[in-house]
């Protein structure tokens, strides 16, 4: 027990020792968090819809003045107009082109039926399909005013519909920060613990400390865990830190119990230290370590729920991410403080770390020899 | 020198494709000061790996105090120092937190075996506070002793420790293992400085990762049984040729600066030596017949081995 206070105590010495590691570890994760949760947002607030007004008509003018009024939209005009529609979507000087033909309202006026033409720019798939189902919206409510102004007096039967009426839990305001930030602290922390376990045992190779340390008396594990703890609580630390930023600075709720959420990160970075550790002993290098860290990192990463829903990948991909642990992480961190679900409700996450957390500590412990 | 201290017999260990060390064997007393003699990539260190237990031989087998260095390496790595090539302690510790590291793992602590390690510790503790990292190079191997003796080990295992060190702090350094020595600590070090050799208790001339002789350094040096002389000129690479082509040269190397010649036979003098060199042109000379030093014996095993 000893043996590993006084490796502790080494390596808290090593660690505050470098004075350029202090702000990577503390001040950075900070600056990022601030950066990415203003910068990362999947909100549409200004979609450049540019309408194409062949009909220049009283209907066709209420139309484009209820864009005008939506705050989710710069609106840019282009009437009387036959240049080559598309030319404004190539240059990219507009998301999505509205076309409203020269019949506009003696079609609707004689036919009742017409049909407008809506061209979006959909490389970016989840956007498009965005900007489509929002101008649709525009348009059906369009057409219920148009039905209310001009059928309903002569037909009252015609306007039966079916209404929806709702309201969004957990996050009222649908505020995107709320669900950006604990994800993004999750990402941190799993950055620094990765890379700080990560480069640590090979440093000592690198260096040849490993040597001096191995002929000593020291056993594995006190050795890892010697190794390991310091780590956990830089990386706790850093959890805490973050959560404070994002009460004080993004006002995120934390409506659970935050020992609870505490509780499940320690599991969770010994996963994921255990992981930089494997990735240690494995390497001869510290080059060769970081890069192998950061093509883990890449592909956990993305495929962790941050960004996209797990849910809407493929199923060969959801299987693989019951063995993604920072996955498991950021449903807990949500599902903890957004909804404030207790130790039942994410009872199959935590298993699934702990589980993980063995697989990769014991995999470290076993590839980590002192005898070659 | 009662019992032996380390044992090896038939050590092997080869890497892909090298023999690093090929049937090694050898036992050394207890508080005796051995020492390995060899060129670089004699497999020296890929022998103390072996020894110390951070390399596993291929076949044969070793023990320290009578503890096998594999099924018992736990127990062998509580009683053994071990100071590797290369300076391996923590860089960004200072010199006074490395020791205090070291004594505190193997479970003791500075104050408890600081009589071993004063002689030496006194020299660096004026800079106690300083990263290990910034030391000199002497100072760096007087620290590396320090840790590796702060246990009292039984054996202390010192690869090249003169490797890159001044010539002060070599000497210096030898001093310090004479009074270990003392101690009753049994050192293995190995060098491939041929002048330290003669410092040692026994030596072990190795190469090619076979051992070529061990004996007492005087012995090997007294055993030689054939004449050298120590020739000058001023024209030292001729001289060299010249004397190549002279009856009964066995060898001529060069020594500093002068060509130490070895005869096959006892019959030739400095006289006849000079004659012939003075008929090849050369001036200046001066022929001495001189003891043979322990290089001499060397380079004769390792050519008539070949």
């Amino acid at each position: 027990m000893n043996t590993i206070l006084f490796i502790l105590q080494k390596e808290f010495l090593q660690v505050f020792r470098n004075k350029n590691m202090l702000p990577i570890i503390f001040l950075l994760p900070v600056v990022q968090l601030i950066i990415l949760v203003n910068a990362a947002t999947f909100e549409m607030k200004s979609i450049r819809l540019q309408i194409n007004d062949y009909d220049n008509s009283g209907i066709s003018r209420q139309l484009i003045s209820k864009f005008q009024g939506s705050p989710f939209y710069n609106i840019t005009q282009a009437a009387y107009t036959s240049l080559d529609p598309e030319s404004s979507l190539k240059k990219g000087n507009c998301d999505a082109i509205l076309e409203l033909p020269h019949d506009l309202e003696k079609d609707l006026r004689t036919k009742g039926v017409v049909k407008v033409q809506l061209i979006i720019n959909a490389i970016n798939g989840t956007s498009g399909g965005l900007t489509y189902a929002y101008t649709a919206s525009v348009i059906q409510d369009f057409n219920g005013i148009l039905i209310n102004e001009q059928i309903r007096p002569q037909n009252p039967d015609k306007s039966r519909t079916i209404a929806t009426t709702h309201s969004f839990w957990y996050n009222p305001e649908l505020n995107y920060k709320t669900f950006m930030v604990p994800g993004i602290l999750v990402l941190l922390i799993t950055v620094i613990s990765l890379l700080l376990s990560g480069m640590n045992i090979v440093r000592e190779k690198e260096i040849g400390t490993i040597e001096q340390i191995n002929v000593t008396p020291i056993k594995k594990y006190q050795f890892i865990i010697g190794k390991l703890l310091p780590f956990l609580i830089i990386a706790l630390g850093e959890l805490a830190i973050g959560l404070t930023i994002g009460k004080l600075l993004f006002n995120i709720p934390m409506v659970g119990s935050l020992p609870l959420v505490f509780g499940v990160a320690a599991i969770y970075i010994s996963c994921i230290l255990g992981l930089g550790l494997l990735i240690s002993t494995m390497t001869d290098t510290q080059q060769q370590a970081m890069f192998v860290s950061f093509f883990i990192m890449i592909v956990i990463i993305l495929m962790s729920g941050l960004f996209t829903a797990v849910e809407n990948m493929p199923h060969w991909a959801q299987v693989m991410d019951l063995f993604n642990p920072i996955a498991h992480f950021i449903k807990v961190m949500r599902m903890v403080l957004l909804k404030g679900s207790g130790f039942n409700q994410i009872l199959t996450e935590i298993y699934y770390l702990t589980g993980l957390s063995f697989l990769t500590l014991g995999l470290a412990t076993w590839r980590y020899r002192k005898t070659s | 020198m009662e019992k032996n201290a380390v044992i090896a017999e038939n050590l092997s260990k080869s890497f892909k494709k090298v023999n690093a060390v090929k049937s090694v064997s050898f036992g050394i007393g207890k508080g005796e000061l051995f020492g390995f003699i060899g060129p670089d990539g004699a497999g020296k260190s890929t022998l103390f790996r072996m020894l110390v237990t951070l390399l596993l031989p291929d076949e044969g087998k070793a023990s320290i105090s009578g503890l096998d260095v594999v099924s018992d390496f736990r127990k062998v790595r509580n009683i053994l120092g071990y100071m590797p090539g290369k300076f391996s302690l923590y860089q960004d510790l200072t010199v006074e937190q490395n020791l205090n590291f070291y004594a505190t793992i193997f479970g003791t602590t500075v104050k408890e075996n600081y009589h071993l390690i004063k002689d030496i510790y006194v020299q660096i503790e004026p800079f106690k506070n300083r990263l290990a990292g910034n030391l000199s190079g002497g100072m760096k191997q007087k620290l590396a002793l320090s840790c590796a003796l702060i246990h009292k080990p039984e054996v202390l295992v010192l690869d090249e420790p003169t490797t890159g060190v001044d010539a002060v702090s070599r000497k210096e350094f030898w001093e310090m293992l004479g009074r270990l020595k003392h101690e009753g600590i049994t050192i293995l070090v190995s060098t491939p400085y041929m002048d330290e050799a003669i410092l040692c208790d026994r030596v072990a001339l190795i190469q090619d990762g076979s051992i070529l002789r061990i004996d007492k350094p005087d012995e090997i040096t007294k055993s030689f049984g054939k004449p050298v002389f120590a020739v000058k000129s001023d024209r030292t690479h001729d001289l060299i040729l010249d004397l190549k082509s002279f009856r009964g040269v066995e060898a001529a190397n060069l020594f500093g600066n002068q060509v130490h010649v070895v005869m096959n036979n006892s019959d030739v003098d400095a006289g006849q030596i000079t004659t012939f060199l003075k008929e090849k042109g050369q001036t200046s000379l001066d022929v001495r017949e001189i003891e043979a030093g322990i290089e001499d014996c060397f380079i004769d095993l390792m050519i008539n081995k070949s």
